[in-house]
């Protein structure tokens, strides 16, 4: 594909509770044995983009530890490759990424340095597949300066997050709401976008010379009469994770056969690091319903309508349900588990009774840990 | 200059016919084992951690899956600039161009690679064992004690030992004699098939037994060096040693694998075993399903009861099945209420609804008693078993097969039924 990929992984917010503190939302496990910029890496490979820029500033340790190797997505090759950019200190900047914009601008080199003619631009903390090829036609054929993706009939949720926006018969949009107080529809960006690489050059640097930091506000909004913005409609699957709801109902998603079947059995699909652990293991006392195990788990209890992650292990006589069990948790004998998110690499004691009311309870406990 | 103390030669040439079908399509060393792992998995992973990072994996029988499973190396991180993985199999020369016709012999025929990393030492593998063991300190023993040989021995059951190559050791471990196979075994020290020659005696010993036919290190080379005088030791071994050169014993070093703490322990930390996975989707389990007493791979979907089972990778059991005391491997279709008793069911075959294996009473098989036995039902790779029929004791499946196959929709016990053609 004639472009490079750049993607946003930069932050986490409150609507995340407890769960920020570990991490980017971009470096959330999902699924079981992905994090979820997998989905819009593996996008990226698999539509043949050859260079990708992620940037990220928000406690990057796991994004790091995870993008520690290219070669998983393909993307250790000579020509290429995959870079990680964090904000450094310069002559004439000492900034943290003051924004989208921003976050491009100081790192403007890797644009003026690559020869593609396009950019595709896209968040890293997005559930969903999507052919880049298509847009870029879709793009061309329009004569468009921007393609924004976008989703008709999304979940409130997301709405706030890249702006609602109104098309006009021929899909240009005539109307851009961030964060709208009153969302006027619910056809939502999914912070998706197509550009031409010298355009966004231009803009950007434009945008800095004014102080202008935010790329759907300073770049989107601002231009949208400008510029001729276009809209791609995405059909699929696609879901935005910006709350611990969102991030409970996202993973829970993974349960459904539709989801499952459309993610994992269908061309194409989604890469994430190795990690060489051994086969989930099953001993006796475990009786699993409708839930998902990752490799490296031993179950010696019950667990129902769950995501248990990778290295999960769960005690005799336990009891897990409706939870979440991120990476690396120790569930010792007799605990039940009912409504929860619980942190990675937690250790719950003996007889511990953790369970959440209404929203998902997110349980994070350092206990010492005795394992063989 | 290139220069590595040690290097290894993995033999992975050989068949492993007592593995019947399960070796029809692949040589030995790729059959799956353990749920996601194939068993040249386990010296590769055991070289690695030793820090022998050179190896040459010798193939010559059926060597497509070996080759796309190993790569470049890059699970074992085997990839490197100088050294890491090579296959190496038989190549045409100018004179004298011939297959690998024994461990000896393709070694022998690898002399130029060997010789292009200036090694001090020849580490020689087969790919056929399960066991994890530290080179590294089967390496200073040979040093310590000055030997030119050192051959890693395990001690066995002493009314065993007449089906291994028994090693007699004086008290400072050096070998004083050796017997192939004994009748009247006079020592239990079981000679493991791994060696670590000085590689000066070895090229010496290769050069000039090159004539020799089907050139054997436990036949000829060792032999050899013993009648010049060189100082043979052996380097005993006490853990975990499975040879899964059988299908018994292969179902057997499977189910080991289910137990609560196994002898042999995949999950420890310091001592991982690396494959190539393609699939990493988590498993799925339906609300009807239940397993015990198992181990599963990745991207397996299970609808219905497994007790006391291997599964392998993206594998689907489909609802009402029971599968027990069975071995399923990566990509198998098990259909609906089924039910499966001490099958072993290779790659990617398919098993149709309303299938009974193993079933009824143990008759000997009819065509290979020595390979179908203990009562185990064996499927080859890509084969398909229809819809509704059932299959006894100490049978075997290859092959696309349909309803005309099976008179009164029955394979009895002992029973073959391989299907030429292509699958």
């Amino acid at each position: 594909m004639r472009a490079i990929g750049i993607i946003l992984a930069g932050g986490n917010n409150h609507r995340m509770r407890e769960l920020s503190q570990k991490r980017a939302i971009c470096a959330m496990p999902m699924a079981g044995s992905y994090r979820s910029i997998d989905f819009t890496l593996s996008n990226m490979a698999n539509s043949h983009i050859q260079k990708v820029a992620v940037f990220t500033q928000y406690n990057a340790r796991s994004l790091n530890e995870h993008l520690s190797s290219s070669k998983w997505w393909d993307f250790g090759r000579k020509q290429g490759g995959l870079f990680v950019f964090t904000p450094v200190v310069t002559a004439d900047n000492t900034n943290w990424y003051r924004g989208t914009a921003d976050a491009i601008y100081q790192n403007l080199d890797f644009l003026k340095k690559s020869h593609e003619p396009y950019v595709v631009i896209a968040n890293g903390d997005m559930i969903y597949k999507l052919d880049f090829n298509k847009v870029l036609e879709y793009h061309i054929d329009k004569k468009a300066d921007i393609t924004v993706v976008y989703k008709e009939h999304a979940e409130t949720a997301n709405m706030e997050r890249f702006g609602t926006i109104t098309l006009d018969e021929d899909s240009r949009i005539v109307d851009y709401d961030e964060k709208p107080l009153e969302a006027k529809g619910d056809t939502v960006s999914c912070g998706i976008y197509i550009i031409r690489r010298r355009q966004l050059i231009d803009i950007i640097e434009k945008c800095a010379e004014e102080d202008r930091y935010d790329f759907v506000k300073d770049v989107l909004i601002r231009y949208k009469d400008q510029k001729r913005i276009y809209g791609y409609k995405l059909d699929e699957y696609w879901r935005n994770i910006a709350s611990v709801e969102d991030y409970y109902s996202t993973n829970m998603d993974f349960l459904k056969p539709e989801v499952r079947d459309y993610f994992f059995k269908q061309y194409p699909d989604i890469y994430s690091k190795v990690d060489d652990l051994p086969p989930a293991k099953y001993n006796p006392g475990a009786r699993i319903c409708n839930s998902l195990v990752a490799s490296g788990s031993i179950v010696n209890g019950v667990v129902e309508n769950s995501v248990l992650f990778k290295k999960t292990y769960v005690g005799n006589n336990c009891t897990i349900k409706n939870s979440i069990i991120l990476n690396d948790v120790y569930i010792a004998d007799n605990s039940v588990i009912e409504n929860c998110i619980v942190e990675s690499r937690s250790t719950i004691k003996e007889g511990s009774v953790l369970k959440g009311e209404g929203a998902p309870r997110i349980v994070i406990e350092r206990n010492d840990r005795f394992v063989m | 200059m290139i220069k590595k103390e040690m290097i290894a030669m993995l033999l992975a040439g050989g068949q492993g016919s007592r593995l019947g079908v399960l070796t029809s399509k692949v040589a030995k060393p790729a059959v799956a084992f353990g749920g996601k792992y194939r068993i040249i998995d386990f010296p590769l992973s055991n070289c690695i951690n030793s820090g022998v990072d050179t190896v040459g994996v010798l193939t010559q029988y059926q060597p497509l899956r070996l080759n796309s499973h190993i790569g470049i190396g890059i699970p074992w991180d085997l990839d490197r600039n100088i050294g890491g993985v090579s296959v190496l199999p038989p190549y045409e020369k100018s004179v004298n161009s011939e297959w690998y016709t024994g461990t000896a012999n393709a070694i022998y025929q690898n002399l130029e690679y060997m010789e292009s990393f200036n090694p001090e030492y020849i580490l020689i593998l087969s790919g056929d064992h399960i066991y994890k063991m530290d080179y590294e300190e089967m390496l200073n023993f040979h040093k310590e004690k000055g030997a030119e040989c050192t051959i890693a021995v395990m001690p066995v059951p002493i009314e065993e030992a007449s089906r291994f190559g028994i090693m007699i050791a004086d008290e400072e471990r050096r070998i004083t004699e050796f017997e192939e196979k004994p009748a009247q075994p006079r020592s239990n020290l079981a000679s493991m098939g791994i060696y670590i020659f000085n590689w000066k005696t070895l090229k010496e010993a290769l050069i000039a037994m090159a004539q020799q036919p089907a050139l054997d290190f436990g036949k000829h080379v060792i032999p050899y060096c013993h009648e010049k005088g060189a100082p043979l030791y052996a380097y005993e071994f006490t853990g975990y040693w499975k040879d899964v050169g059988t299908l018994h014993s292969y179902w057997e070093a499977n189910m080991e694998l289910i137990d609560i703490v196994p002898e042999f322990n995949l999950y420890e930390e310091y001592w991982k075993i690396y494959t190539k996975s393609d699939i990493l989707p988590p498993q799925y389990f339906s609300a009807e399903s239940r397993v015990e007493r198992c181990i599963i791979g990745e991207g397996t979907d299970i609808h219905g009861e497994v007790y006391n089972s291997v599964i392998g990778c993206g594998v689907t059991i489909g609802k009402g099945t029971v599968v027990r005391d069975s071995i399923i491997m990566n990509g198998t279709v098990t259909g609906e209420n089924c039910e499966l008793y001490k099958a072993i069911v290779a790659e990617n075959a398919e098993i149709q609804n309303y299938v009974k294996l193993g079933i009824g009473d143990e008759t000997q098989n009819d065509t290979a008693p020595h390979i179908y036995n203990h009562g185990l039902v064996t499927v080859g790779e890509k084969s398909v078993v229809p819809e509704g029929v059932t299959v006894g004791k100490n049978t075997v499946i290859s092959g696309v097969t349909d309803r005309s196959d099976y008179p009164d929709a029955y394979l009895a016990s002992g029973k073959t039924l391989i299907k030429a053609g292509e699958q």
